[in-house]
């Protein structure tokens, strides 16, 4: 008769309850959600495309030529795009919230959004139609606008409070997301011709979306959420004081600087082609830590997942709430994201995190 | 071994100086407590040797200076239990725990199952099982000092760095927190440097007490030669009465003309 030995110190031990862990339901809800947006997102349009034709043209089968141009060349890169600013304005936004222990910290309270705003501005109204290497010169202007909003935001509030307080950078973040806006406004009012160009911009649009955009911003995206979903585990040691951290030997500094540096290349690049996207990086976040828990290893990749989700569903609204005509984007979440900001404002405590 | 050196050590925050050339020496498994009044520089020196804040002079833990010592060595040697823990709302009793692993990986490193064995040994020993998915933010007094040191054992380091480990605990819990730490001390021959506000549970638990004053050593010794009436009524300013008790310490007693 056979006997099997058990080695019982080769037996893992029972996982304790209250391990932090992503349990496999709720990443595969976050998939499921993120697959069914993208189905909504493609199927939504002015022009009536069934799901057989969607799948054919996926697969490369016979299809109308003017349905799969319409599918390639307009809804398939909107879909793809809306996934890639959802999902990094949300996993920037829980990257904020955890490096500066606020809950209301989000890719547009350190200034990126007036940063780029901005930036795009300046080049629309001063530099019309002007292209540097074959790419529009506004995306990049905004980029630049963004970077140089949040990391005059972080050296103000360093010099001025030090790195021990969060409260400082979030202030120094206001301060200069209102002085971008001061400017920004006074040229727009200066430069009457392109305003309707500005506004259109800030509002945000995904209408214009191609393929190039996608391109543009898919390797900041991509280094951004890589580096942040590396760094969840040290963004749930964050959330202890900071002698206690630092005893830890965990370089806090560090820490902080690669997650906001990462945070803010993504914003930056997705600010750049979606414009003003505001409040998905609270709302997200947020909407997962109240169901499901708290942990950074759980906030962060969820984060991705919903954000995208929420984004395309988002975009898909915009199209048909006014049908023909458009919403901006920004429009639809603003208006879910303000009463949303201020019920977490009302609930939560600014230190709970 | 896990003896701790000062040699020379000075703080100042901002120019202004907190501990001025300090020569302590704590041997290993042992338990000081630093005594002295309010601002006396008790914490500093314990942020000091946990190098959490910059110092001049030299500390050494096991004959190494903790200048020359990776930030995570530094952690591996030495656990911190601040005075007012800061316990994240919504984050569990054993993740919290599990966080005490972080010295022990890399910089952007995965917890072992030997990581979660530990933390899982280290909740049993602080009877905490029946507590631990539950969040830090529903906890006692009590069991929060509990899971705070059961955070800085699961660092598994051989010296204890404890900042008022009984301050808003009543009297009862006082003695047990004290009791838990003194056992643990034995069982995981941990050194012991803990800064303390009650004079009396001072005595009774540590071997020697060091008695600061300005950030500087005004006293050092066991509790009969440290707690003496004129001492602490220079020292305090406080009117007390010191009455030895037979084998259970020294009682430091405030009385009222």
């Amino acid at each position: 008769m056979l006997s099997i030995k058990v080695d019982a110190a080769a037996v893992p031990p029972a996982v304790l309850a209250g391990m932090p862990r992503l349990r496999w339901g709720w990443a595969g809800a976050g998939l499921l959600a993120l697959a069914a947006s993208c189905g909504v997102g493609v199927l939504v349009g002015p022009v009536h495309i069934g799901v057989g034709t969607v799948v054919q043209t996926l697969v490369g089968g016979a299809v109308d030529p003017g349905q799969a141009n319409i599918l390639w060349s307009l809804r398939f890169p909107r879909v793809v795009l809306g996934v890639l600013v959802g999902g990094t304005l949300a996993i920037a936004g829980a990257a904020y919230q955890g490096v500066f222990r606020n809950p209301l910290a989000d890719p547009y309270l350190l200034g990126a959004a007036a940063g780029a705003n901005l930036g795009a501005t300046l080049a629309i109204a001063l530099a019309p139609g002007t292209s540097v290497l074959g790419v529009n010169v506004v995306p990049l202007a905004a980029f630049v606008g963004a970077g140089a909003a949040v990391s005059g935001a972080y050296a103000l509030g360093r010099s001025v409070t030090g790195l021990r307080s969060a409260t400082g950078l979030i202030l120094a973040g206001v301060a200069i997301a209102a002085f971008f806006n001061s400017i920004q406004s006074y040229v727009q009012q200066t430069q009457t011709s392109s305003i309707r160009q500005v506004y259109s911009w800030i509002l945000g649009r995904l209408v214009t979306a191609g393929w190039d955009d996608v391109l543009l911003i898919l390797p900041y995206v991509l280094l951004s959420v890589v580096a942040i979903y590396l760094h969840r585990r040290l963004l749930d040691a964050l959330t202890l004081g900071e002698d206690e951290v630092t005893s830890l030997g965990i370089p806090v500094r560090r820490v902080r600087l690669i997650v906001v540096v990462a945070a803010t290349l993504g914003t930056a690049a997705v600010v750049a082609v979606g414009g003003t996207i505001a409040f998905v990086g609270i709302i997200v976040p947020h909407t997962i830590r109240l169901l499901v828990g708290r942990s950074y290893r759980v906030v962060i990749p969820l984060s991705v997942l919903f954000g995208a989700a929420f984004l395309v569903l988002a975009d898909a609204a915009a199209r048909t709430v006014v049908a023909p005509a458009e919403l901006p984007i920004g429009v639809i979440t603003a208006f879910l994201g303000a009463p949303f900001f201020i019920a977490v404002m009302r609930s939560t405590r600014a230190a709970a995190l | 071994m896990s003896d701790i050196v000062l040699a020379g050590v000075s703080v100042a925050y901002d120019g202004e100086p907190v501990v001025r050339d300090l020569d302590l020496t704590v041997a290993s498994g042992e338990w000081l407590a630093l005594i002295g009044p309010n601002g006396a520089g008790k914490t500093t020196i314990l942020r000091a040797i946990a190098r959490l804040v910059s110092f001049r002079g030299e500390i050494r833990i096991g004959g190494r200076a903790v200048t020359e010592l990776s930030s995570r060595d530094v952690a591996r040697k030495v656990a911190v239990l601040v005075q007012e823990p800061q316990m994240p709302a919504g984050m569990t009793v054993a993740q919290y725990v599990l966080l005490g692993r972080a010295p022990h990986l890399g910089y952007l490193g995965k917890e072992s199952s030997r990581d979660r064995r530990i933390v899982r040994d280290v909740v049993r020993r602080l009877a905490l099982e029946e507590l631990a998915s539950r969040p830090l933010d529903r906890l006692s007094g009590g069991e929060r000092q509990r899971a705070a040191i059961a955070r800085a054992l699961a660092q598994q380091a051989p010296v204890l760095l404890i900042d008022e480990p009984t301050s808003s605990l009543d009297v009862g819990r006082q003695q047990s927190v004290l009791e838990l730490i003194d056992q643990l001390r034995k069982e995981q021959e941990l050194t012991v440097i803990a800064a303390m506000h009650e004079l009396t549970l001072a005595g009774q638990y540590a071997d020697r007490l060091a008695l600061l004053v300005g950030g500087r050593l005004a006293a050092i010794g066991s509790a009969a030669e440290v707690l003496t009436e004129p001492a602490i009524a220079e020292h305090y300013r406080a009117q007390v009465k010191v009455i030895q008790m037979n084998g259970s310490g020294t009682a430091v007693v405030p009385v009222r003309n």
